[in-house]
């Protein structure tokens, strides 16, 4: 957005109730007259030079978390308010900024700076301030909300459309005039909530605000008050740092699958290892001895004076019943093999099989990352398939009956024995270059030469071709 | 004639071929011919343990795992896809050393030198696991245990099984020797499976 302003009118649009309705706009989109919840349809009948964009409601949630995460540097209690607000609770931290009046200005300076509009209210009750900040922005002064608050519609109470609507109706307009008419009345025809809501404004009803719990963090420091240059000293920095990290890790039940040890270089140049392992892990006697390789590989310059290590990634690891049956010790040992081969050749590329649904050679077997993977005994097998597949080497051949002589590889070869013909038909659903050619009748072709090959004729297009080799 | 131990045909006293066969662990082996991937196959067939496998990304041929399903159960077996041959034997070096994984098959493409075979070796010694290289024909290094050079043959009479020629090449610590052997999937129990058998008649 950044990068493309947009001058004149433009809204966000988000698909709802079965219409594009516009989900957020500028300031000159709303003198235009468009409003939020409207049809985009109308929108554009009514501004023709409105712009648009699709709104990202993740990508949204996630800035709207990283706002939240930077307003706690005006108070420890932050929590979330519908989908574009936050609720702070600055009871006792305004004074650290100078006063509310200043803490609004430092607030409002810095997001205006990083280019947010906002509407901040302020008030004694979180019902006071949520009506200030949608409604015509303002301070309620203390212990009288009602003075900032009378002149304001009955719609910044927090209620449904419908009791607005019906409030309005019955030509209560403002929060002034609901205060002043009679209660029973009112809690007969609109239920409690309407009054909960006044009295929570007012303050006469407590509310707190929910804030939300910090994630917890996996990454621990060490700075050093003099730099470390030798392997062992490196190692044993990093065992310290991995049983914090460990204990942390094994408090929440979750184990890392991404390690990352940043070594910071007197000179600043930092020195990135990164662990990527087979299995999630909370071990750190088992992580250690894979961190060597990395750590031997480091270049120490004039000495590294911090040591970072942070778990990218992690992965829930549930209880697992102990036995004495257990034979953990081999998988454990072929995991930590694993991370060590995939530090080498990426972990991806230590591979397993894994059986696929299909008759098509090729396609009944599939290769998964062995360490994102579980082994399957599921193999089936009802005909003679080669040990060694390749892509089809035409030979010369006539007729549905395999070739008496043929070359192949320049090899003369002489057929002894041929089983066959099994047919296969090409999967219609799948696009496959290579099954253009139609059906084939595969035959397993012994050779005199001693040669055991697997051989298939297109009788829709007539050619041989060899496609694997048996043992 | 079938049997177990040492046999004679043709008036020449053979050599059993169990004192080669099943490969000798804590070493590196060497195969070649056209019968070598079924060689490694049957070899891990009679271990039955998980094992790696390592082959270079390029080639355009692949293992089959529902061929393979006949020897041992693919499931057992990880696959270690690399750029190089440097990079193969490297990865074969580090998971020979560890001994989680006892077997190791490596298929090569480029001549084997004395360093690095010697270093395979022990690496082998040192986890207690065996090795066992796939090579063309006289690309193999003289730090090898064994050598075997190993080809299907034609039998006429028998299609259910798979007859092979297997030579014994090169042998640190024995007579050299060749066998027929025959592979019969089919057989419940798996020490069955193999048999030595006389050499087909021409």
């Amino acid at each position: 957005m950044r990068r493309r302003a947009v001058a004149g009118p433009f809204a966000i649009t988000i698909k709802e109730k079965n219409a594009d309705r516009i989900y957020c706009l500028n300031a000159e989109a709303e003198q235009a007259g468009l409003c939020r919840g409207m049809p985009f349809s109308d929108a554009r009948a009514f501004c023709c030079e409105l712009e648009s964009r699709v709104a990202n409601t993740y990508a949204d949630h996630h800035m709207l978390l990283m706002l939240r995460r930077w307003a706690l540097r005006y108070c420890p209690w932050v929590g979330l308010e519908g989908h574009d607000g936050l609720t702070l609770d600055v009871t006792g931290s305004a004074h650290l900024f100078g006063g509310e009046a200043l803490l609004l200005a430092d607030l409002r300076g810095r997001l205006a700076r990083a280019g947010f509009s906002v509407c901040v209210g302020l008030g004694d009750t979180r019902g006071a301030a949520w009506a200030l900040a949608r409604h015509g922005e303002g301070v309620a002064p203390p212990n009288q909300p009602l003075e900032a608050l009378s002149q304001l519609p009955v719609a910044a109470l927090r209620i449904e459309t419908k009791t607005d609507v019906a409030l309005q109706r019955l030509g209560l307009r403002t929060i002034g005039a609901l205060v002043n008419a009679a209660r029973p009345p009112l809690a007969r025809r609109f239920g409690k909530d309407l009054l909960m809501r006044l009295d929570q404004a007012l303050g006469v009803q407590p509310e707190e605000i929910t804030p939300l719990a910090e994630p917890p963090q996996y990454a621990v420091r060490m700075t050093l008050p003099e730099p470390i240059g030798f392997y062992a000293d490196v190692m044993a920095g990093t065992e310290r740092l991995l049983a914090q990290l460990c204990a942390k890790l094994a408090a929440h039940d979750v184990g890392a699958r991404v390690l990352c040890l940043s070594l910071r270089r007197v000179d600043g140049a930092p020195q990135d290892i990164e662990l990527r392992l087979a299995r999630p892990l909370q071990d750190a006697a088992r992580i250690l001895p894979l961190f060597q390789r990395g750590i031997g590989a480091v270049d120490a310059g004039f000495g590294i004076d911090q040591l970072r290590l942070s778990a990218r990634s992690i992965e829930k690891i549930p209880a697992q019943q102990l036995s004495h049956m257990a034979s953990s010790g081999r998988k454990d040992q072929l995991d930590d093999l694993l991370t060590r081969l995939g530090a080498r050749i990426g972990l991806e590329n230590i591979q397993r099989f894994l059986p696929a649904d299909s008759h098509i050679p090729e396609r009944g077997f599939i290769l998964a990352a062995a360490a994102f993977s579980e082994p399957s005994q599921a193999w089936t097998r009802t005909q003679p398939r080669p040990l060694c597949l390749f892509s089809p080497e035409a030979i010369v051949g006539h007729g549905p009956n395999p070739p008496k002589r043929f070359r192949w590889r320049r090899m003369l070869l002489t057929t002894g024995r041929a089983v066959g013909p099994e047919r296969i038909m090409p999967e219609w659903w799948l696009e496959d270059e290579n099954w253009r050619s139609g059906l084939r009748d595969y035959w397993c072709v012994d050779t005199c030469e001693g040669r055991r090959l697997w051989l298939f004729y297109t009788p829709q297009n007539p050619a041989w071709f060899v496609q694997g080799e048996f043992a | 004639m079938e049997t177990g131990c040492g046999f004679i045909y043709g008036g020449v006293m053979r050599t059993d071929i169990a004192l080669s066969f099943p490969l000798k662990r804590a070493c590196v082996h060497e195969v070649c011919g056209n019968g070598a991937l079924g060689f490694s196959a049957i070899c891990a067939a009679l271990a039955r343990e998980q094992m790696l496998w390592i082959r270079e990304r390029w080639r355009s041929d692949v293992v089959n795992p529902v061929g393979l399903a006949a020897y041992l159960d693919p499931a057992l077996i990880l696959l270690a896809q690399v750029v190089s041959q440097a990079e193969a034997l490297a990865v074969a070096e580090e998971a020979l050393r560890d001994g989680a994984v006892p077997l190791v098959v490596i298929e090569l493409t480029r001549p084997l030198n004395l360093t690095a075979g010697r270093r395979l070796q022990l690496a082998a010694q040192a986890g207690k696991t065996t090795g066992l290289c796939i090579l063309p024909e006289g690309m193999g290094s003289h730090a090898a245990t064994t050598r075997w050079r190993c080809s299907s043959v034609f039998d006429s009479q028998d299609a259910d099984s798979t007859l092979m020629h297997w030579e014994l090449i090169k042998n640190k610590s024995g007579t050299l020797c060749d066998w027929y052997v025959r592979w019969t999937p089919t057989k419940p129990n798996p020490a069955d499976r193999l048999a030595v058998v006389s050499p087909p008649r021409q």
